[in-house]
């Protein structure tokens, strides 16, 4: 059992306070009440019931510790389970396969899966440059006055704090009558619920990033300097490369954020099942997919949206496994 | 040193180097600008809408049928706090635990950091992953839509925020504190208790606000364990109905043609962004105070 050295008391050996010796003129910082009684002996030792209640008091806060990643596991096996039996029926062609007939009992998320990626990319297209180019101005520490750079940081920190379903109503009443005017957009579509889900995951990279980029040692930074870099030839050749696991690591959380991402896309996305290459056109996501048809869902339709969230799952806590990875690894330079 | 010419160490305006310096601080500040519209445009169309359409009866009245005005969305605010509330009563106990166990005991073991990835990961789940989780584990299992459904999956979703606050608040209490505590004959559960934890109050506190506004707002986790309900909570179902949410109001609202049930949305979403925007500000406020 592993205990905090400073908190190493009566647990770890209840009678080492027994052996301690005690000088005769620290009798009067004891906390007993009856002090002349242990003049030899020194302290007290702990009763039973104190010792019981430390040790359950591990035990316990070591078991909910433990309860986190049980909860991961159950999440997965419950889903699992519940997908089976349209793993066993549909097996891998469910992938590939582009209808979603309840009444045929046909079912497959090639359009739900093609929709996630392409709403991802474009998404991430957007915000990946722009992100980096605000965690560089708000990493600076001569662009804008500390008291200001603050209130900045905390106004991107806000853009991730608004609930989806927000985004969401936002782009129906303003996003899409705005886009509508200036491209062939004739409703829902690829487009909006892309630009919105950009938003959305731009604070992820900037944030991230702007922590990398701030835990690269001055010291790489002043090197350049000397050598005769300009700020910007610094910034991209010496602290870019150095922040870059960190960078990529937000990167990844950002997509994870993306793919899984589902109130605001589906109130924008149009959810269309099919597959149109074309941005303006309704299309649909695997969360969006998710949101719709629950409700009304029953037998194997169930199976089958407990199958499309396995895949939505796996995909998206094998990006955020990765990004985990990436960013511990920033924490080791 | 004859040979070396001083003016080379001036900076020139006209390089190559000095202007693609100056076009770059240019493009950064530019998507720096480009990052903040978007929020003042949606807090802006926010207040507008949403005080226009906030009256005091929509604290009190429930929501109304298509084309008739008024009405309001009580229950979906007693809804949102009931099952707010259920989440809160389950992940902030086991957060904090969770978060002592790794602050204070675990010494940093292979165990803490796994449950630290497992943490950064269960925050990384999607939501309506963890809806879909929490209808096939208790609405299948109790063949009923419930707000217990509902708080299971908002504290699935709160707990990774708590643990993670709660961990960074007690790491922040100095090391000499518990040395103290220990030194005047505290075990583990009164130094933990009693000293160290009431230092890291404030922080926890507000980690637990701010999981609170988040749980407020989701809306994935319960479209399909909650529902929603045009109704009062009848208590005499001990919460076992299909229950009210603002965030669900707002989406359902949301996506139909009726002028009524907009304006509600939008006052909803006023609400809802009032909320986060307090508890965002106040824990900046919270959290720049230290105990030691």
């Amino acid at each position: 059992m592993r205990i905090n050295p400073y908190l190493k008391s009566s647990l770890t050996d209840p009678d080492r306070v027994e052996k301690v010796e005690i000088h005769s003129h620290l009798k009067i910082f004891m906390p007993t009440k009856d002090h002349h009684d242990n003049s030899e002996a020194g302290i007290k030792k702990r009763s039973a019931l104190e010792r019981n209640l430390d040790f359950s008091f591990y035990w316990a806060a070591k078991i909910f510790a433990f309860a986190i990643a049980g909860v991961l596991i159950w999440i997965t096996v419950q889903v699992l389970i519940k997908a089976t039996p349209a793993i066993q029926e549909f097996g891998i062609g469910f992938l590939t396969n582009s209808s979603w007939n309840p009444v045929k009992s046909d079912y497959g998320v090639l359009p739900a899966i093609y929709g996630t990626l392409v709403s991802s990319a474009i998404a991430l297209s957007i915000s990946v440059p722009i992100g980096l180019g605000i965690a560089i101005f708000l990493s600076e520490d001569d662009y804008l006055p500390p008291a200001i750079q603050r209130i900045v940081v905390f106004l991107v920190e806000l853009l991730a704090a608004i609930p989806s379903v927000v985004y969401g109503l936002w782009g129906i009443f303003v996003l899409i009558p705005f886009l509508k005017k200036i491209t062939p957009l004739r409703g829902p579509g690829m487009l909006p619920a892309a630009l919105i889900l950009s938003v959305m995951i731009l604070p992820t990279i900037a944030v991230i990033s702007r922590d990398a980029i701030m835990n690269v040692p001055k010291g790489l930074r002043q090197a350049a300097i000397g050598v005769g870099a300009t700020r910007w030839e610094a910034i991209i050749q010496i602290v870019l490369p150095a922040a870059s696991s960190g960078i990529i690591g937000g990167i990844m959380l950002a997509l994870g954020r993306a793919l899984g991402e589902t109130m605001a896309v589906t109130m924008l996305i149009g959810n269309a099942n099919k597959v149109d290459t074309s941005v303006f056109a309704p299309s649909n996501t695997v969360s969006s997919l998710l949101a719709n048809q629950f409700a009304e869902a029953s037998g194997l339709q169930i199976s089958a949206l407990m199958y499309a969230a396995l895949i939505l799952f796996a995909i998206t806590l094998i990006v955020n496994v990765l990004a985990q990875f990436l960013i511990v690894k920033l924490q080791k330079i | 040193m004859k040979d070396f010419d001083p003016s080379v160490l001036k900076k020139n305006p006209a390089s190559p180097r000095t202007l693609f310096g100056l076009m770059m601080s240019g493009i950064a500040g530019l998507f720096t600008l480009i990052a903040i519209v978007p929020l003042f445009i949606i807090l802006g169309y926010l207040v507008t809408k949403g005080i226009s359409s906030l009256r005091l009866t929509v604290f009190t009245e429930l929501p109304p049928p298509p084309l008739v005005s008024g009405g309001g969305f009580g229950n979906a605010i007693l809804g949102t706090i009931i099952m707010v509330g259920i989440g809160g009563i389950i992940s902030i106990p086991v957060g904090i635990m969770a978060a002592i166990y790794l602050s204070e005991f675990s010494q940093d073991s292979k165990f803490a950091s796994l449950i630290r990835f497992a943490t950064n990961v269960l925050s990384g789940v999607p939501s309506i992953i963890i809806g879909v989780f929490a209808y096939s584990a208790i609405v299948l299992t109790t063949r009923q839509y419930s707000a217990w459904a509902g708080g299971f999956a908002l504290a699935i979703l709160m707990l990774p925020i708590i643990v993670r606050t709660t961990d960074e608040a007690l790491k922040l209490v100095p090391q000499e504190v518990r040395q103290a505590s220990i030194a005047v004959g505290a075990n583990n559960y009164q130094t933990v208790l009693q000293v160290v934890l009431p230092a890291a109050i404030p922080a926890i506190i507000t980690g637990i606000t701010l999981a609170v506004a988040r749980a407020a707002g989701e809306t994935a986790p319960l479209l399909f364990t909650a529902l929603f309900t045009q109704f009062w909570p009848n208590l005499d179902n001990y919460f076992v109905e299909p229950t009210a949410s603002l965030a669900v109001l707002v989406y359902n609202f949301a996506i139909v043609p009726f002028k009524n049930q907009q304006e509600l949305a939008w006052a909803a979403a006023f609400i809802l962004v009032m909320l986060v925007l307090v508890t965002n500000i106040i824990s900046r406020i919270a959290t720049a105070k230290k105990i030691y």
